[in-house]
């Protein structure tokens, strides 16, 4: 195996498009070096993007934010704009695995090692983020939800990386919320993982809504049906019966060890139903 | 499938270090099997259990979950850093203390993780602290004792 | 060696046994000095890895190592042609070490290699080509009793039935229990609970996977450092498998990171030996987290049938208890000591419990723990609970009403000493956390417990230094702060500091047998040893001061850590310290030692009750404990922290295995969750403030009135979680572990509606 630490996109690209067997790009390596302990991955060449300027950074950008591949997730919930902002990206996040886990562990990477029950993905799914992704031919610019394509497959082709994280301009009166579930208090994988994005008028009806949904089928859903649900009304209680209805429905999920597919579908109408509710809170200044 | 070492100059626990390891070995490996830095350890590593806890700058990670290789150029702190000489610090001072520790292989880890958690935040809630060693596995105390020694350290260190 | 007759331990005034001082141990562990089994190196030395099974029940046909072996950088290769079958009584234990005609379990060790670095040991074994028959395999302990399943051993014939069954099956043996007549008794009472529970196996969940670094010689002298609860055993197994002498190795326990009972016996370690001895080289062997859990010694899986009867008044005036365990493919579930345990806790006239010992494609079994008590504890306290509330009575009423005390008749056969079950429920039913308001969503659940603990081999020697200071040497490991104890104990008996005292685990050439450390055995025979080598000392150190001032040695008495004349009539001399007599041993006899080699017997039953709140959240089935406190008897509390360490660590163990830890197979036999990620061991989030209460009735069998206490708390919490998970959701839960899809399922379905 070889290790290389480009300092420019150009040199990195050129390194993952290169011919020779597998390439595998190292941002937070949370992901990359437990499949190599578990020999699931075997890379014959690993790409470490954490020195090319501006992968660490985090800056304004058209009124949101530019999140650079590098930044681990502790950096992102010590900022505090891009907190106060996106919270519900921020706590989403903030749940990867543990403190030791965050301190390394990257959105792009947790994007595009494309897990269904990737944490910070449905939040980032219902912030309507798009990736910046540099290849051979330059840059293009994918919205998250059409990255993964299937548990470990992304729309990448070879050569290209995701290189930032767009997080749109937030209108007031906006507000998101991240809920998962799972069955100790941390360290789990989600079972069922629900991102909730809204945004309400001066009479506090809510005009735009995204729904992300984790861990439910075979890569995170954009919902469109919850978000109806939700557009139009005041986010009451019928609107959340509907909203829970609309994201059980979407549910295309598995039996295996971590858990059903009945106790997935139950729990996605609960989670989206409480993160809902914690939304419309953040929206309305509380 | 050949190997080609890397060569790393880097820094632990304020002392200038150079090695030369594996691509692909990890910083836990290097820490344990090339620079006889054995407080670190291995208790699952994939990123699980807290056992291998180190600071890159400062931060908080498992060394299981790093490449010696990305070491380079960066400051490294384990647990053989933490005392002062023969100055212990009053976390390891209040894990002995207060029975914090019963095998004892968990503690590296705790004390590292504790350390930065008391770092970033003084005056921690027990809920704070709970949730800030999240990541560290104890099978011997049920955390009771690791938690109350933490916040005995912690009063003692707000004092001054 | 009973409770000294001059001594009270509930009144006497102990000098240093009882404190809290900083272990010995401490400054090590703290600053990342201390070894443990993967922190030993050699020079030269060789990186060992094993080829393990990829299916759950296969016949090996054959195994090639031609290519592995031309691998540069390969060393040293073993199969199951490298070990004869020496030892009749051993035989089980060397088929787990390394298959020989079948593999019995996904992670079943097939092959070792040593090589000089990880990566060519890992290549080796790519390269290493097995042929196997895949077998149809049975995972389930209920599955394997079915007749049609398949077949682990053509030759099991049921033990513990007359006449023998003609037809081999999976049931390896039949044990029952009990006294008086259950048919009868269960005519008798007013209202009976019948109902059936499952609990998944579980692990020990150790942070430390096993190691060991073996270095043996063409002359088969060999050094073996290992982390293990029982370095003695370590050394008679694996000499016995080697073929080599016992004296010949000399094993050394590393510091232990976590053993509960799942480092009593042999894994890696013969391999490791048997890899040196081929190589003329040091072997290092270090389990991977993942082999961990597939191929150590997990607990059983059960299965089990409980029936109570009571009468109106709380009396119950039958128990009966049909129980089966599976624990592997080989004969030792020890569903014997979970049938013996069953009713332990109660004063019955009429009590049955059967057990069924049943083999199945899981790895082999190893103790946790008071193993076997845990899961028939869930079953008979669920009862009780459930009985408790039918009749209207408090539930820790219900247990005094039938609490087993001196002179009781166990279920399993003695009759009982002194015991302390009686002051624990009363404590319990005293302690603030019993009334302590609820919130919504939660529920209150309560459970007894016992623990039979145990005495065994033990030797001791106890040197006075030319400074006075003592060097206590032990043969058990140290893994919940028995060195710490052992010098209180010392220094007790001694009447000098504590620091004046260092304790130090050796290795196996430096004393005699010791037993391994388990079954709660360590305070209550090292220190019944230290004791007797401490007294033995005195006795050697009061006939070296009569030498020095020349009067007989009766003459000389031994108060508060000095020799003195026994009165005026010995003679006017100044009393002479330990160090006022070790600077003058080479001209009154040589070095001073005091030592014991002891069957340490007269261990007293340790019992516990277990208070714990519960929340439930209903729309998901997640519950979190919200408070739980541990009331045990400890005869003493040599160390009282450590004590109080044991209690919460065993409670803490109970907790997860009955919230969230479990085996999970798959349907192709494999195990799912083989690492910390989904088998799920409480996190420190998870848990409150465990409160404890040390209840001391001194133990008769003991000097000090010790018992052991590092069993019994592991025992009640399946059953007090579930008591108060029932109490919080309206439900009656039956399976362990009680994971949210569990709980959803019982609450969707009003399961087992009381």
């Amino acid at each position: 195996m070889r290790y290389e630490a480009p300092t420019t996109v150009n040199a990195a690209v050129k390194l993952l498009a290169g011919k020779s067997g597998l390439a595998k790009v190292l941002a937070g390596g949370t992901d990359l070096l437990v499949q190599m302990k578990t020999e699931r991955v075997e890379p014959d060449l690993v790409v470490d993007v954490k020195r090319i300027p501006g992968m660490r950074d985090i800056t304004a950008k058209s009124g949101g934010f530019r999140v650079g591949a590098a930044v681990s997730s502790a950096e992102l919930g010590e900022h505090k704009a891009l907190k106060k902002a996106w919270p519900g990206v921020v706590e989403a996040a903030n749940l990867i695995g543990s403190h030791q886990v965050q301190g390394r562990a990257t959105i792009v990477g947790n994007l595009c090692n494309a897990s269904p029950a990737a944490d910070s993905v449905p939040a980032l799914v219902a912030a309507g983020a798009v990736a910046v992704v540099a290849g051979p031919k330059g840059k293009r610019s994918v919205p998250v939800e059409k990255v993964a394509t299937g548990p470990g497959k992304t729309s990448l082709k070879k050569g290209e990386f995701v290189e930032a994280i767009l997080l749109p301009k937030r209108p007031p009166k906006s507000g998101d919320a991240y809920l998962r579930f799972i069955p100790r208090t941390e360290m789990d994988i989600a079972v069922v993982g629900v991102g909730v994005n809204l945004t309400l008028d001066a009479k506090g009806v809510c005009t735009a809504a995204r729904v992300g949904l984790g861990a439910v089928a075979a890569q995170v859903l954009l919902v469109p049906e919850a978000a109806k649900a939700l557009i139009g009304s005041k986010v009451d209680d019928a609107a959340l019966d509907a909203l829970a209805a609309a994201c059980s429905a979407a549910c295309r999920p598995i039996d295996d060890k971590r858990g059903t597919k009945e106790f997935r579908i139950k729990v996605a109408g609960v989670l989206a139903r409480r993160a809902a509710a914690i939304a419309l809170q953040r929206a309305k200044g509380k | 499938m050949t190997m080609s070492r890397v060569h790393v100059s880097t820094t632990v626990n304020g002392d200038a270090v150079e090695y030369l390891c594996e691509a692909d070995e990890t910083l836990l490996d290097v820490l344990r099997d090339r620079l006889g830095l054995t407080g670190a350890k291995e208790g699952c590593g994939t990123g699980d259990c807290g056992a291998c806890s180190v600071t890159i700058d400062g931060r908080l990670v498992c060394s299981c979950l790093v490449l010696g290789a990305e070491a380079e150029g960066h400051k490294i702190g384990t647990v053989e850093g933490i005392a002062n000489g023969d100055k212990l610090h009053p976390l390891q001072r209040k894990f002995l203390e207060h029975a914090a520790l019963q095998c004892g292989i968990c503690t590296p880890g705790f004390l590292v993780a504790a350390k930065a958690l008391l770092d970033h935040n003084p005056n921690p809630t027990e809920t704070e602290i709970r949730f800030g060693l999240a990541g560290n596995l104890c099978r011997c105390t049920g955390y009771d004792k690791i938690v109350r020694a933490v916040q005995a350290a912690a009063a003692e260190m707000r004092k001054g | 060696m009973p409770l000294d007759s001059n001594l009270d331990p509930a009144t006497h005034k102990f000098n240093v046994v009882g404190t809290r001082p900083v272990r010995p141990d401490g400054i090590d562990k703290v600053t990342g000095r201390a070894k443990f089994g993967a922190d030993a190196v050699a020079p030269g030395m060789l990186i060992g890895k094993v080829l393990r099974s990829p299916h759950a029940h296969a016949k090996i046909k054959s195994i090639d190592v031609s290519k592995a072996a031309k691998l540069p950088g390969v060393k040293a290769i073993v199969t199951r042609d490298d070990f004869k079958e020496r030892e009749p009584s051993l035989r089980d234990v060397l088929w787990n070490v390394m298959a020989r005609d079948k593999v019995f379990y996904d992670g079943h060790a097939v092959a070792a290699v040593a090589a000089t670095s990880a990566s060519v040991a890992r290549k080796a074994l790519k390269l290493i080509k097995v042929d196997y028959e895949i077998l149809p395999h049975v995972t389930d302990v209920d599955e394997a009793m079915k007749p049609g399943a398949p077949l682990l051993h053509h030759d099991m014939i049921t033990g513990g039935i007359d006449p023998a069954p003609k037809k081999a099956s999976n049931v390896a043996y039949r044990h029952e229990f009990g006294h008086g007549d259950v048919e009868a008794g269960f005519k008798q009472a007013d209202v009976i609970v019948e109902r059936s529970f499952k609990t998944e196996a579980t692990h020990q969940g150790y942070i430390e996977p096993h190691a060991c670094l073996a270095n043996v010689g063409p002359d088969g002298q060999g050094e073996l450092w290992v982390c293990t609860q029982g370095h003695y055993m370590i050394r008679n197994v694996s000499a016995a498998l080697l073929g080599m002498d016992v004296a010949k190795l000399r094993v050394t326990p590393s510091e232990i990171g976590g053993g509960f009972g799942g480092k009593t016996t042999v894994f890696i370690e013969p391999l490791a030996l048997a890899l040196s001895r081929k190589a003329n080289r040091p072997v290092k062997m270090v389990m991977s987290r993942e082999e961990v859990f597939r191929a150590t010694g997990p607990t059983a899986a059960s299965s089990m049938d409980i029936k109570i009867g009571v009468k109106k008044d709380g009396r119950i005036t039958a128990g009966f208890a049909d129980i089966r365990f599976t624990g592997g493919p080989f004969v030792g579930s020890l569903v014997d000591m979970g049938a013996m345990s069953a009713f332990a806790a109660y004063d019955l006239e009429n009590c049955k419990a059967v057990g069924h010992d049943v083999v199945s494609n899981r790895p082999k079994l190893a103790a946790y723990r008071a193993p076997s008590a845990p899961m028939v504890a869930f079953g008979v306290e669920s009862v009780l609970d459930e009985l408790a509330k039918k009749i209207g009575m408090d539930p820790i009423d219900l247990r005094l009403k039938n609490a087993a005390k001196e002179g009781t008749k166990s279920s399993y056969g003695p009759k009982y000493n002194r015991i302390g079950l009686i002051e624990c429920l009363q404590a319990a039913k005293k302690h603030p956390n019993y009334t302590a308001p609820l919130g919504p969503n939660q529920g209150r659940g309560m459970a007894a417990g016992f623990w039979f603990n145990f005495g065994g081999q033990t030797a001791v020697s106890l040197n006075v230094h030319i400074d006075g200071t003592v060097a206590l040497t032990v043969g058990t490991v140290d893994i919940g702060g028995s060195r710490a104890s052992m010098c209180l104990i010392a220094a007790e008996e001694l009447g000098v500091p504590y620091e004046q005292v260092r304790t130090v685990t050796a290795d196996t050439s430096s004393l005699g047998y010791n037993d391994i450390t388990e079954g709660s055995r360590t305070t209550f025979s090292t220190g019944m040893a230290t004791i007797e080598a401490a007294r033995d000392c005195i006795g050697k150190l009061c006939g070296r001061a009569a030498k020095i001032w020349g009067i007989p040695p009766e003459a000389v008495v031994w108060e508060k850590g000095y020799a003195k004349p026994a009165g005026a009539n010995a003679g006017n001399f100044e009393p002479l310290s330990l160090a006022d007599i070790a600077k003058q041993a080479a001209t009154t006899g040589g070095p001073i030692a005091g030592h014991s080699e002891i069957n340490a017997e007269g261990a007293g039953v340790s019992f516990a009750v277990h208070l714990c709140d519960a929340e439930v959240d209903k729309e998901t089935g997640r519950a979190l404990v919200k408070r739980y406190t541990v009331i045990q008897d400890a005869g003493k509390a040599i160390h009282p922290s450590y004590v109080e360490g044991q209690y919460q660590g065993g409670a803490a163990q109970g907790i997860g295995w009955a919230i969230n830890e479990g085996y999970i197979y798959g349907k192709d036999g494999r195990l799912q969750n083989p690492g910390f990620l989904d088998y799920r061991i409480p996190v420190c989030s998870d848990l409150p403030m465990i409160d404890t209460h040390i209840v001391e009735v001194p133990n008769p069998g003991h000097p000090y009135g010790v018992r052991g206490v590092g069993e019994t708390s592991i025992v009640p919490p399946l059953a007090a979680v579930a008591n108060a998970i029932s109490a919080a959701a309206s439900v009656r839960m039956t399976e362990i572990p009680m994971s949210p899809p569990v709980v959803l399922k019982a609450i969707e379905s009003n399961g087992h509606k009381k």
